[in-house]
């Protein structure tokens, strides 16, 4: 399968898991890569270009920081611009109904600068992540998309902590760690989507993709 | 005719072996030195000449310390000050030391000892420096820590021609106020002799005044080429900038020179030292790089010819009669500096890499041991049986030079690891950005990124623009940025980006061009009349190109649509849609005009597209209005959800 890659942060330069994970999903053939706010800086969305990929691929991840219980705006945009009217939803110019994105795999790969208890019906947040970005699912629904859960990178942004020196020896430790935890999780769904090797079932059922991780592998042999 | 004739035997010996030098990787001193060699004691189609030549060339030295200042900002001078005394101080005093106590092993009279040891620790400034910046190493820490040496060696130059009477033999009492006489004359003559330009030995003018005020004149002069060089000297090159007569102001730029040298001259200072003080004095002003510019080939030429004497002046005669021991003399020196090099850069903190190009670049002796022959044979501190041997060791130690440069770059340096601080060093030297043109378009670019902290050198060809500029607080250089020698003193070899930004279109192309040709590896960011000049600068080679009124119409287009009562989202999306529209136009045409220029067809093609416009922006106003009719929804704009 093909992988369609978006990623939406706006402070790319200074970002500490989404470059390595971007940069990490650069090197991995079959995943197409587009970092939103390099391609749009002035926001203007090339729609007929991003029509086109998307028709291009089976796979779409978002990949973006969690701002304000959602995605930065670049990503609203690109929702409103490039899922329009008369491609992903509604009819065309003959009166017959358009999907054009009907059957594609769609879900976000999310960095939360709180920890995992925030995001639970009893936690400071009162709803966890995929409850959050319901407004996106329910839109990707609409077009006859199939959502799996959100790739979830929860307590990030410490890595400035670590700069500051304010983590003692053993955080650091176990923050790297984390990160470095998450990463090889990350490169291995992006091989495990390209080859078709994830349970699509279980992943649009889960809550979080990437604690079910290792039972999602399947091993498709000679399909 | 004789003068034409001697010159074309230079400039051809100069012409065939310099490019072949170059074309085998051996640099151009080398070439040069071949090319005398071969004019001179093998050919022998120079003679006698040679001598006098060189005291001429020897002006190639005093420009190109003229140039090094130019390059130095008095507070880089300031930072060097450790090196200069400490490094340069502890090579001039302890090989001194070290030559002349070998030399009293060997017998010799204390007097000649230490005469042979001052000579001999001095390096060739000539050489060095232009091996240095022809392979790029002077930003290197060894290149920096060469140069700091050279430049206390000319310093030290003064004193050691103060001294040279009195070594000679018949020392009369010290206490004796007459000692004193010849010390003084001693400096005039032998600084004479070291501006080269007047080796006529003309004694300083001031030689009756007592020592007190010879010494407040010469502060005196120094204050007055420093308070010259930051009040006069603008007025006068914006004067004769204005003019707009290139060579008028080559020729003041050479007057400037030879006119420090000359005063340097009389008051009995080293003629390169003040040019270099001056050089440094007008590091900060706008006309450093036009000043580089023009002075630059004179330098080189003289420079080369400099190089050259010093090959044809190698007495092939004495040479055969005991090759062995003179030959071994040379090697013997060079080895013995060298190695007091490497201790000394050891004990600076030199290591790798630098230490080996500053132990192996300066350990030669250098053109002031002619100088210093000829000054210490007329007080008859040497004898002609040494001075003449002697000079053919230097002559040898200079000829051996270029080798150990070679075997530097080929053999030590790729083993030694280069520090890292090199990197963080060399970009307080040179823009990262060259700007040419500070006109409408130009400003607005080099306020951008100058806010943004990039080192930008901004070139301008008329001094009122330069001058307005520079009471807000903004700096740029004098120059016509049109020139290829300018554009290259203005580190446009060094630099990533180039940004073309000339109000004239025809000179715009031709820069671009040749920029594209001359600096293959810098990306060019050009500005553009209108269309037309988008493809012909991009034929030039610009790597992006803007139109310079284009972005500024669209905006008002899109107020306009505003006043006019249009929502100011909707013009906003309507300029957007137009400029999108145009760049692919500038697209679609490109080839057809690469083609054919303009022709029926292109401008077909051009009203073909115009159309296209006008049906596009009305299917907008299809869009908002009709569209919502189809499916459920009554206004497309209008989301699900």
């Amino acid at each position: 399968m093909k992988v369609l890659l978006y990623l939406a942060h706006p402070n790319f330069d200074r970002s500490g898991i989404n470059r390595p994970m971007f940069e990490a999903a650069r090197g991995i053939d079959g995943v197409t890569c587009v970092d939103l706010y390099a391609c749009y800086p002035t926001l203007e969305i090339d729609r007929d270009c991003e029509q086109a990929r998307l028709l291009a691929h089976d796979v779409i991840v978002l990949q973006h920081p969690l701002h304000w219980y959602s995605a930065p705006s670049i990503l609203k945009e690109w929702l409103d611009q490039v899922l329009g009217y008369g491609f992903a939803y509604g009819q065309d110019a003959k009166g017959d109904v358009v999907l054009a994105l009907a059957g594609k795999y769609i879900f976000h790969a999310v960095s939360c600068g709180s920890p995992k208890e925030a995001y639970r019906a009893d936690g400071a947040n009162g709803a966890d992540v995929r409850q959050l970005l319901l407004p996106f699912e329910k839109s990707f629904e609409f077009c006859h998309m199939r959502s799996l859960a959100p790739f979830v990178l929860f307590s990030a942004g410490l890595p400035m902590a670590i700069d500051d020196g304010n983590a003692g020896q053993r955080e650091r430790v176990e923050i790297l760690r984390t990160y470095r935890h998450h990463l090889q999780d990350w490169k291995q769904m992006l091989i495990a989507l390209r080859d078709h090797e994830l349970d699509f079932e279980q992943a649009q059922s889960a809550r979080i993709l990437n604690e079910l991780l290792p039972t999602l592998f399947v091993q498709t042999g000679d399909l | 005719m004789e003068l034409l004739g001697a010159a074309f035997v230079y400039l051809i010996a100069a012409v065939v072996a310099v490019p072949l030098a170059n074309r085998f990787g051996l640099g151009s001193v080398l070439g040069y030195l071949i090319a005398g060699v071969v004019i001179g004691p093998v050919l022998g189609v120079v003679g006698g000449e040679t001598v006098e030549l060189q005291h001429f060339a020897e002006f190639g030295v005093v420009m190109m310390l003229f140039l090094v200042g130019l390059e130095l900002q008095p507070s880089m001078l300031w930072r060097m000050r450790t090196q200069l005394l400490g490094l340069g101080g502890l090579q001039v005093v302890g090989t001194t030391l070290v030559i002349a106590a070998i030399c009293l092993a060997f017998g010799f009279s204390w007097q000649v000892a230490l005469a042979l040891g001052m000579i001999l620790a001095l390096s060739s400034t000539a050489i060095v420096l232009q091996s240095l910046n022809e392979k790029g190493w002077m930003g290197t820490i060894g290149g920096k820590s060469a140069f700091s040496v050279l430049l206390t060696q000319d310093i030290a130059v003064i004193p050691m021609l103060a001294l040279m009477p009195l070594l000679a033999v018949q020392v009369p009492s010290l206490l004796d106020g007459q000692a004193f006489a010849p010390f003084f004359e001693g400096i005039g003559v032998g600084i004479a002799h070291a501006a080269g330009a007047s080796s006529t030995g003309a004694p300083t003018w001031f030689d009756g005044l007592p020592g007190w005020a010879q010494g407040l004149f010469v502060l005196a002069v120094i204050v007055a080429i420093i308070v010259a060089g930051r009040t006069l000297i603008a007025p006068v090159f914006r004067f004769i900038a204005r003019s707009g007569l290139r060579e008028i102001f080559t020729a003041a730029a050479l007057m400037l020179v030879i006119g420090i040298a000359l005063s340097m001259n009389y008051v009995g200072l080293s003629p390169a030292l003040g040019t270099f003080l001056a050089g440094v004095v007008l590091s900060d002003s706008d006309y450093r790089h036009e000043l580089e510019a023009d002075i630059e080939p004179f330098k080189g030429l003289l420079l080369g010819l400099f190089f050259i004497t010093v090959g044809a002046g190698i007495d092939f005669h004495l040479l055969f009669a005991n090759p062995f021991s003179l030959i071994g003399l040379a090697l013997g020196l060079m080895v013995l500096k060298a190695v007091l090099l490497y201790a000394l850069a050891t004990g600076f903190g030199l290591r790798g890499a630098d230490r080996w190009l500053f132990s192996l670049s300066l350990a030669q002796a250098g053109e002031f041991a002619f100088v210093l022959f000829g000054f210490a044979a007329s007080s008859e501190v040497l004898e002609p049986s040494i001075i003449k041997p002697m000079t053919l060791v230097v002559a040898l130690t200079m000829m051996f030079t270029p080798l150990l440069i070679l075997l530097y770059e080929y053999v030590l340096a790729p083993r030694s690891v280069l520090l890292a601080q090199q990197e963080a060093d060399k970009i307080d030297e040179q823009g990262k950005v060259v700007v040419a043109g500070l006109g409408r378009v130009g400003q607005i670019i080099t306020r951008m990124l100058m806010t943004n902290d990039f080192k930008v050198t901004v070139l301008d060809h008329d001094p009122d623009v330069i001058e307005n500029l520079a009471k807000t607080g903004f700096r740029a250089y004098f120059g016509d940025a049109t020139r290829p020698d300018l554009l290259h003193s203005a580190g446009l070899g060094q630099a990533d980006l180039f940004i073309a930004a000339l109000d004239d279109r025809s000179k715009q192309t031709e820069m671009v061009r040749h920029v594209a040709k001359t600096y293959p590896s810098v990306t060019i960011f050009a500005r553009a009349r209108d269309r037309h000049h988008i493809y012909e600068l991009e034929k030039a080679g610009a790597h992006h190109v803007e139109r310079e009124t284009f972005e500024a119409a669209l905006l008002l287009g899109r107020n306009a649509l505003v006043s006019l009562g249009y929502h100011p989202f909707r013009a906003e999306k309507a300029g957007r849609k137009f400029r999108r529209h145009d760049f692919a136009t500038v697209n679609r045409l490109r080839d057809s005009w690469n083609e054919e220029g303009v022709t029926d067809h292109y401008i077909d093609a051009m009203r073909a597209h115009n159309e296209t416009l006008y049906d596009l922006m009305k299917e907008e106003r299809m869009e908002d209005h009709d569209m919502g009719e189809q499916g459920w929804m009554k206004d497309p704009d209008q989301k699900p959800g």
